[in-house]
């Protein structure tokens, strides 16, 4: 007997679907001085989407047998993905259409990439979790190698996918012992039933293939020391993939990892607490110091994206078996991770504007645009100062957020990671200041105008605005997170 | 009828196999064989546990892998098709533009 299936659970995601097979085949039939048409429909799109996982507010709902989990952790994470989806595609027309891309194909990828991102936060089991990170990860080895003519597109799209590839033959190894280990188990919850009650004889078995699952889930969030794909992918890629991989990919990781680890794992975290520790420190560590001899604009976001993904891991060391206290670092990493998407695409957009002018994108190439171009500067050092975790940005109360967690929460480990983590931001201060600096102290080379497309312009302004309101406004933000986990997956039930 | 032991013992291999010619092939293709093996044990594994429990779901997920490991290797070999264009080589030593 067939079962019902609950659309209106799955109307974001269905939405998303029919337009990207709308875009695909409306692209076949375009003209090629009309191609950019693709970008308005798929925005359309992701638009509709967004207007119906916000009808999804507040609710409960499932569908396909508790395969697909509608809650205020989905919804949450959903909303976030669409908004980057907007700004993505925001940043691209332009960027796309003058870069002599295929531009129906870009749009399709880019959409079914967004479409993995949205399953991901309502996967609660381990197929479901799989084929959403495939589905974030596949278009985007593609969309990472689209500058087809340019050796360091191929060679970061080749390395992207050959880690990634492997990272997902790793982690299903572990997902594939943690099946028979359970007994046939795949849901996140039932996985973390059978686990409290396994024969001891089987422990150590079940904690390789944690192992093997973290591993495979480092890879993803470029996490040390699985993180040297991720400057030379986004190095060769466009830069608003650059801007996908390093916010909504990146995001989606942490997501599945979230999930995995609070709710299916969470009564092995003797086991697994020590490794979150190390994944934690010496991915902000290692992030920040190569960070410090960085010439190019991108490849210094990635580093810099590489030591936020070490604060993003920090709260993941604090787990207990005080379901109170895991509750308390779970949003603070939520909310880290959203306040980091908002502050780098303000910077990506800033760095797709510049980009027009110099495609190479050395740091140099960054002096003088307060004179050329004051609002995208004056930006610009609002996102740097964000994401080094300084007043007067939203990136100040996310650190904080971590931070207090970890001192109030984490006990005597929770303290060294919170010197390490302050440590680590003291050291990053220097490089988010070199940008700001080439931008406002020095005279541009040449005094030609720099001509910012208005979408990018939109954005900048935008996230300006944003990361402003995050440090007036904290609260609101706070609880949000909070929300987002109170009625989410039972921490520790 | 196999003993459970000897099957994952079996998978253990495979995938210990696949990582080493991860780490020592150096042509692009053949890493991407390599992890083919990888894969493959994990199908081994899942059918291999389904068949002991009496369950379906492993193997729905072994489908499930099976199909996104053919889309990967579409996906793959088309970028290593592009690297050879531009480099006529596809020796995943040489792939060192970019460094740190």
């Amino acid at each position: 007997m067939p079962q019902p299936v609950d659309l209106h659970a799955i109307a974001p995601e269905a939405i998303l679907g029919v337009t990207i097979l709308v875009v695909l085949v409306v692209d076949a039939f375009l003209p090629a001085r009309r191609r950019w048409l693709a970008m308005p429909l798929s925005m359309l799109g992701v638009l509709a989407a967004l207007v119906a996982t916000l009808t999804l507010l507040g609710q409960e709902r499932e569908a396909f047998g508790g395969h697909l989990v509608v809650d205020r952790f989905a919804v949450t994470f959903k909303l976030f993905f669409l908004g980057v989806a907007i700004v993505v595609l925001a940043l691209s027309l332009r960027y796309v259409r003058e870069g002599r891309f295929y531009q129906g194909e870009y749009y399709f990828l880019l959409l079914t990439s967004f479409l993995g991102c949205l399953l991901m936060p309502s996967a609660r089991d381990l197929l479901m979790l799989f084929i959403a990170l495939e589905l974030v990860s596949a278009p985007g080895f593609l969309m990472a190698a689209f500058r087809k003519g340019d050796v360091r597109s191929n060679e970061g799209g080749l390395k992207f996918f050959l880690i990634g590839v492997l990272s997902a033959a790793v982690m299903l190894y572990g997902m594939s012992l943690l099946y028979g280990l359970t007994g046939g188990r795949t849901g996140l919850a039932e996985i973390a039933g059978a686990l409290r009650d396994l024969d001891p004889d089987h422990l150590l078995l079940a904690d390789a293939a944690i192992l093997f699952v973290v591993v495979g889930l480092a890879f993803k969030v470029s996490a040390f020391p699985f993180q040297f794909w991720a400057p030379d992918t986004y190095e060769g890629a466009p830069v608003p993939v650059a801007a996908f991989l390093a916010v909504a990919s990146k995001a989606a990781g942490f997501a599945g990892l979230l999930q995995l680890m609070f709710v299916a794992f969470v009564d092995r975290h003797e086991f697994w607490v020590p490794i979150f520790a190390f994944l934690s420190i010496g991915t902000m560590t290692i992030g920040n110091l190569v960070a410090l001899k960085q010439r190019q604009a991108v490849r210094l976001l990635a580093y810099s994206g590489i030591a936020q993904a070490g604060y993003m891991l920090l709260p993941f060391a604090l787990v207990t078996d005080d379901p109170g206290s895991n509750q308390v670092a779970f949003s603070a990493a939520v909310a880290y991770i959203v306040i980091y998407g908002v502050m780098n695409l303000g910077a990506f957009a800033v760095v797709t504007a510049v980009a027009r002018r110099s495609p190479q994108l050395l740091i140099e190439d960054f002096a003088g645009l307060g004179r050329v171009a004051p609002m995208l500067a004056v930006g610009m050092t609002l996102f740097m100062v964000s994401l080094a975790g300084a007043p007067p940005a939203g990136g100040f109360w996310a650190k904080v957020l971590i931070f207090r967690a970890a001192i109030e929460r984490g006990g005597e480990l929770g303290v060294w990671l919170a010197v390490a983590m302050l440590l680590n931001s003291v050291v990053s201060i220097y490089y988010y200041l070199l940008i700001p600096r080439q931008m406002l102290f020095r005279e541009p080379e040449r005094d030609e105008p720099l001509r910012t497309p208005a979408g990018v312009g939109a954005v900048v302004a935008l996230a300006t605005v944003a990361v402003l309101a995050i440090f007036v406004l904290p609260n609101p933000f706070a609880r949000l997170a909070e929300l987002a986990v109170l009625a989410g997956p039972s921490l520790g039930g | 009828m196999v003993r459970l032991p000897l099957v994952l013992l079996f998978s253990a291999v495979l995938f210990s196999a696949g990582v080493y010619g991860v780490l020592a092939r150096r042509n692009a293709v053949m890493v991407l064989m390599a992890i083919e093996l990888m894969l493959n044990a994990v199908n081994v594994n899942l059918v291999a546990f389904a068949t002991a429990l009496r369950d379906v779901v492993g193997q729905v997920f072994a489908l499930f892998v099976i199909a996104v490991a053919a889309a990967e290797v579409g996906i793959g070999l088309a970028i290593v098709i592009l690297l050879y264009r531009t480099r006529e080589s596809i020796n995943v030593d040489e792939v060192n533009l970019l460094r740190w």
